[in-house]
């Protein structure tokens, strides 16, 4: 028996499936070289180059960038640079801070025992089993409150006065992202075999050296692969973004939001192309990556 | 003080973890509190919260007031108690229908050949790594009444001479239902693909040669082994939907408010944190209850993670 055969009912179910995941996309693409500036119906990509914007109505006629006419508009919007600047920074620094300390939390839970362990542990599952909703406004409370406080004890008035900005979005970001690295790095340690640790400690390497040298390597693909999670949910978040974000601090999902209950020209399409094709090449270029190293068994 | 540190195994757990401690106690315990002390608060003409004990936000929630307008004592609103029973519902309906369009998906990846396998993956993972708010917008796109789909029907009408009048999909409560299934489907094929890939092969090698046909393969070996996946999936999709806001609000307008809307609008337009706090507590018990009697009854799987 063929253990791959394909029953062609779960064939063509599966192929709807990815249809059902592709057609909204494909579309958002299409939509983004739209002709018609009010967006509602697609009137046919911008069919020419010229030295000045032609516009007929709402229908741009030609452009110096012809068909890549909201491409350019898009590159041109101090908004949205700002907004994906705040977005990679945010992103980038709460992904090494839950990494770093993700990491330490997992070894602890591992290897050691100490009175507050099973706590710490029920802890980490608090973000997945509560809405993000709760833990959005939670954390807003709690900002809030304490500036308030913090504020009127300190005398900080105007500008000066503590607000929510790109650094409560950090902070917030580390709490929901910590407990998916956490759980990532100690599924690694779990399937962990001691005697690698044990022979260099025999071989007279101190607790250190055996860390670095047998341990931290070993458990690096789950450090990476938590490391990515969390960069990735810090890229996607909007909910707890939109209760902790304060002037200055607008991300893409947030500016995007904005957007889509304002007037939506295909300039946000663009955005979204732009958008999808990054992700895309990263994802495809860590698969490629990850493809080419040795495949590791248990 | 660095050598007792070496020697007490305890002290060096407890400080290794201490940072993540710190952050789920800052940010996620002392947050829950304060949203429970509020609950039980007043608010203040201007918004701020007045901090007492009233249980005023959970009797309105239940539907009670004792302002009324045709002047008895108390009369009973049920709109707080149709938007709890809405989200439940939609969220329930959500779930069965992701399972539905999920599982086969998952079943095809598991029984693809080896090499193929990680690219089948790679599409479904394509899909959620594209934005939230992103996916939500090109359901606008198509469900608008000069949408796509309304544009594709037409032709179809067209083709075959049947007269055709736009479907009004935006803002209706099944546009919700199909925003929502679109945006957590992915959550629901990977959990349910790795508990489907670990089912070792001689077991279906076993039933087909005790004279199992694919049916009964498929109810006695398959589906009982990969319960724990369709069970993390349930999770990782069931809680979000209830919790969820812009779907809402993008798809449904003002026809659809689920209870994610509900505490939002309590945050920033109506300005009633107290109210909103209570509904916030209401909607977690909600969702720790559901929780808790699906994992007491199916197990709580270490699929969880690898979505």
């Amino acid at each position: 028996m063929n253990p791959h055969r394909r029953h062609p009912l779960i064939f063509s179910s599966a192929m709807l499936v990815y249809l059902f995941l592709y057609a909204p996309i494909l579309v958002l693409i299409l939509f983004s070289f739209n002709a018609s500036r009010a967006n509602i119906t697609f009137e046919g990509f911008i069919p020419a180059f010229s030295d000045r914007v032609v516009m007929d109505g709402s229908l741009v006629k030609s452009g110096p960038c012809g068909p890549f006419y909201w491409f350019c508009e898009l590159s041109k919007n101090e908004d949205v640079a700002e907004a994906a600047g705040n977005t990679l920074t945010i992103a980038f620094i709460s992904t090494i801070i839950s990494t770093i300390i993700g990491t330490m939390a997992a070894l602890s839970l591992q290897r050691y025992e100490f009175k507050l362990k099973p706590f710490s542990q029920l802890s980490l599952y608090i973000p997945i089993v509560i809405p993000e909703i709760v833990m959005g406004i939670g954390i807003l409370t709690l900002f809030s409150q304490l500036f308030a406080v913090l504020n009127g004890a300190l005398g900080l008035t105007g500008d000066s006065r503590l607000s929510m900005g790109l650094g409560t979005v950090i902070v917030s970001h580390i709490a929901f992202s910590v407990p998916f690295v956490t759980l990532v790095v100690q599924a690694r340690l779990q399937g962990f075999d001691k005697s690698y640790e044990e022979a260099a400690m025999d071989l007279g390497a101190n607790e250190w050296t055996t860390f670095r040298r047998v341990t931290f390597p070993m458990i690096l693909p789950g450090i990476l692969s938590g490391g990515l999670l969390a960069f990735t949910l810090s890229l996607d978040d909007f909910v707890i973004t939109f209760f902790t974000n304060g002037p200055g601090s607008t991300t893409l999902p947030i500016y995007v939001y904005g957007l889509l209950r304002r007037i939506i020209t295909p300039q946000v399409n663009a955005l979204s192309t732009v958008w999808i094709l990054t992700v895309f090449s990263v994802v495809l270029l860590l698969q490629i990556l990850q493809n080419r190293e040795p495949k590791q068994h248990g | 003080m660095l050598k007792r540190l070496r020697e007490n195994k305890s002290a060096q757990g407890t400080l290794l973890a201490s940072p993540t401690l710190l952050w789920m106690i800052g940010l996620l315990i002392i947050p829950l509190i304060l949203t429970l002390i509020i609950s039980f608060g007043k608010r203040s003409p201007d918004g701020d919260v007045i901090y007492t004990f009233t249980l005023d936000n959970y009797i309105r929630l239940i539907g009670y007031s004792t302002d009324c307008d045709n002047g008895q004592a108390s009369c009973f609103d049920p709109l707080y108690m149709q938007i709890l029973w809405r989200s439940l519902t939609l969220a329930f309906n959500t779930t069965v229908l992701v399972i539905s369009l999920a599982y086969p998906l998952a079943y095809f990846i598991a029984r693809a050949h080896p090499k193929r396998r990680n690219t089948f993956l790679f599409m479904v993972l394509i899909p959620l790594w594209t934005n939230f708010v992103i996916r939500v917008y090109a359901w606008m796109m198509l469900l608008r009444t000069q949408g796509v789909i309304n544009l594709v029907l037409g032709w179809f009408a067209g083709l075959l001479n049947i007269p055709f009048t736009p479907l009004e999909m935006l803002y209706t409560p099944g546009a919700v239902l199909v925003g929502m299934v679109y945006e957590f489907l992915p959550f629901m094929i990977l959990p349910i693909y790795t508990s489907l890939e670990k089912i070792d092969n001689s077991l279906y090698e076993a039933a087909a040669d005790l004279g199992a046909n694919g049916i009964k393969t498929f109810g006695r070996v398959t589906l009982p082994l990969s319960m724990p996946g369709v069970v993390a999936g349930t999770i990782l999709v069931f809680i979000p939907v209830m919790g969820t806001f812009i779907v809402s609000d993008i798809l449904g307008g003002r026809q659809v408010i689920l209870v994610g809307n509900l505490i939002q609008r309590q945050f920033l337009d109506a300005r009633d944190p107290t109210f909103g706090s209570a509904a916030s507590l209401i909607l977690m018990i909600m969702t720790l209850i559901v929780t808790y009697f699906y994992t007491r009854k199916f197990g709580f799987g270490e699929e969880i993670i690898v979505a």
